[in-house]
């Protein structure tokens, strides 16, 4: 085991995600590097992960907003190592977004010491590649920390 | 009415538990020799033997977790009836989910009981490491689903659960210490059990230097990756007085919990309000009491499911042995630690060394410490226990916990 370095997200052959008809919008809003959320189209609540149904009224109907890109740190963890990559230094976090209330993601901070990580912390979206030529949604801290709602 | 007399007549008492049987536990590839199924079958018998039935007159399989053997495998019904000499199979279901239903499967047992379905029905558990549970998802093909967690790198359930963990200790205080009391106290229980996997001390120095594996979760926050096979026997109250053993009455058992928790650790969606960093069995521990008509000062011995130490402190909260967010300092207070009296404002946890120190076998071993308190036969026996709760673990809906008593 070696020291902790700064975090990354896993290598992009070690990423490999599917699909189907409630997500693929909001993996090819990735591709295109948008983040967005799907939004029940009657009573306006966020979900994620997008799922068929509003859980608050039932209603199929979604619209997909694009979202600032801005999140807080709800809660994280710091690994370090993954099977078959023994230096490699992970800070998964869960995230509440601030434009879309009520829906969390389970990203990764990139690029930060995970010592400057903390519940709070502000973040912006990036992108990060994956397999099959796919972009996944990782937060850097923001620099300078973003205004408070 | 008497605390005694009361709690003797308390809850449903209409099936018990008769029989449970194990195989050794082994250490990750030490059962290697044998396939799952052997160790499965090994497990039936001798918990068919322990209660003085033969085999042939099992007629019911009520399994958990899908009827996985643990993580790689699947329990076929028709390869036990064929291969062990069932003469009939009656009833065969499983609850759905993972280890959440592994007190709940009980529930299912009864219920093919009681619907007059069938009479003699086994629960069974296995667990070979072929896949290792610690790194279990990284292992996994990609689902839909799966894609919103699996690519921020966290491998196993321990990963999973430490980022409830870290929001615990953010919103009531609570320190890496009491996981430490929770982790030294389940060995301290282990220290005299022959079939233990760990029964060395385990000290705070030792805690404390441990690596990380998730931080704030370090190697002596998550259970062992152990293999081994336990079944358990349950029937009806009336024929389980004709058996060999003490019958152990199921009192009350409830599976399933709230839209709030859901997926769980498959979605992170649960609200602020004290069910993100909970154990997601709130409900079950309210409708178990209530079905029971008791509280948790009435249970003596909790089995509690132990696969992280941050997970048993948030179920101790949520079945009331203390207020929500008071977890840390209720452990810290030495309550858990087992004592062979029973003390207001204690309760004896794990005192088999649970998953953490005997064996993991996904919940199973805490049924039989649960069977062997109320019969009275424990090694770690508490004095004249009447009540003993026993739980499935945090996981993905269902979730389930089990009370067990003594017969009249």
């Amino acid at each position: 085991m070696s020291e902790t370095g700064i975090a990354t997200a896993l290598p992009a052959e070690l990423v490999r995600i599917t699909t189907d008809p409630s997500t693929e919008p909001f993996w090819r809003a990735a591709k295109e590097r948008r983040l967005v959320a799907p939004r029940c189209a009657d009573c306006t609540a966020f979900r994620l992960p997008p799922t068929p149904f509003c859980p608050h009224c039932q209603s199929a109907s979604v619209e997909w907003v694009e979202l600032s890109g801005r999140a807080t740190v709800y809660t994280y963890t710091v690994v370090q190592g993954f099977p078959g990559l023994a230096d490699i230094t992970l800070v998964p976090v869960v995230v509440d977004l601030p434009d879309a209330p009520g829906a969390r993601l389970v990203t990764n901070v990139v690029g930060a010491a995970p010592g400057d990580v903390r519940i709070g912390t502000e973040l912006t979206v990036d992108f990060h590649p994956i397999s099959d030529g796919w972009l996944l949604p990782v937060f850097r801290i923001a620099d300078p920390p973003l205004g408070g709602e | 009415m008497s605390k005694n007399v009361r709690l003797k007549h308390s809850g449903l008492r209409d099936t018990a538990i008769v029989g449970v049987g194990a195989t050794p536990y082994y250490k990750r590839g030490e059962s290697a020799d044998r396939s799952i199924n052997q160790l499965a079958g090994e497990a039936i018998l001798a918990a068919c033997a322990d209660a003085g039935l033969s085999v042939r007159d099992v007629d019911g399989l009520a399994f958990y977790s899908l009827a996985r053997a643990g993580y790689a495998d699947q329990m076929e019904a028709g390869e036990f009836v064929e291969t062990l000499g069932i003469r009939e199979l009656r009833f065969s279901a499983a609850l759905t989910g993972g280890g959440g239903g592994s007190a709940g499967a009980i529930g299912l047992a009864r219920a093919a009981i009681v619907a007059g379905d069938a009479s003699i029905v086994v629960t069974v558990m296995a667990l070979q490491q072929r896949t290792r549970l610690g790194t279990v998802f990284a292992a996994k093909a990609s689902t839909p689903l799966a894609s919103f967690v699996q690519p921020s790198g966290l491998a196993g359930p321990g990963h999973l659960m430490s980022l409830l963990t870290r929001r615990h200790m953010h919103q009531y205080g609570t320190t890496r210490d009491a996981f430490a009391e929770i982790a030294m106290s389940t060995r301290a229980n282990a220290l005299n059990r022959p079939k233990a996997r760990y029964r060395e001390p385990l000290t705070h120095d030792q805690y404390f230097g441990a690596r990380m594996l998730a931080d704030p979760l370090c190697l002596y926050d998550f259970c062992m990756e152990s293999e081994g096979a336990v079944a358990v026997v349950t029937t009806s109250i009336e024929r389980a007085r004709d058996l060999r053993q003490k019958p152990v009455p199921v009192v009350s058992v409830a599976h399933g919990g709230t839209r709030e928790w859901g997926r769980a650790f498959s979605w992170f969606g649960m609200p602020d309000d004290g069910t993100f960093a909970s154990s997601g069995h709130k409900s079950i521990a309210q409708r178990l009491y209530q079905r029971a008509g008791v509280t948790a000062e009435d249970i003596d011995v909790a089995l509690i499911y132990d696969h992280f130490t941050p997970m048993v402190l948030m179920q101790l909260e949520d079945y009331g042995f203390c207020a929500k967010g008071e977890g840390g300092p209720y452990v810290l207070s030495g309550a858990i630690r087992h004592s062979p009296e029973r003390k207001p404002g204690r309760v004896s946890v794990n005192p088999h060394g649970g998953q953490l120190s005997e064996a993991y076998i996904i919940g199973a071993t805490h049924i039989v410490e649960g069977v062997e308190q109320m019969r009275g036969t424990a090694i770690n026996q508490v004095t004249d226990a009447e009540l003993a709760l026993v739980t499935g673990g945090p996981a993905a809906l269902p979730v389930s916990g089990l009370i067990l008593g003594r017969d009249r």
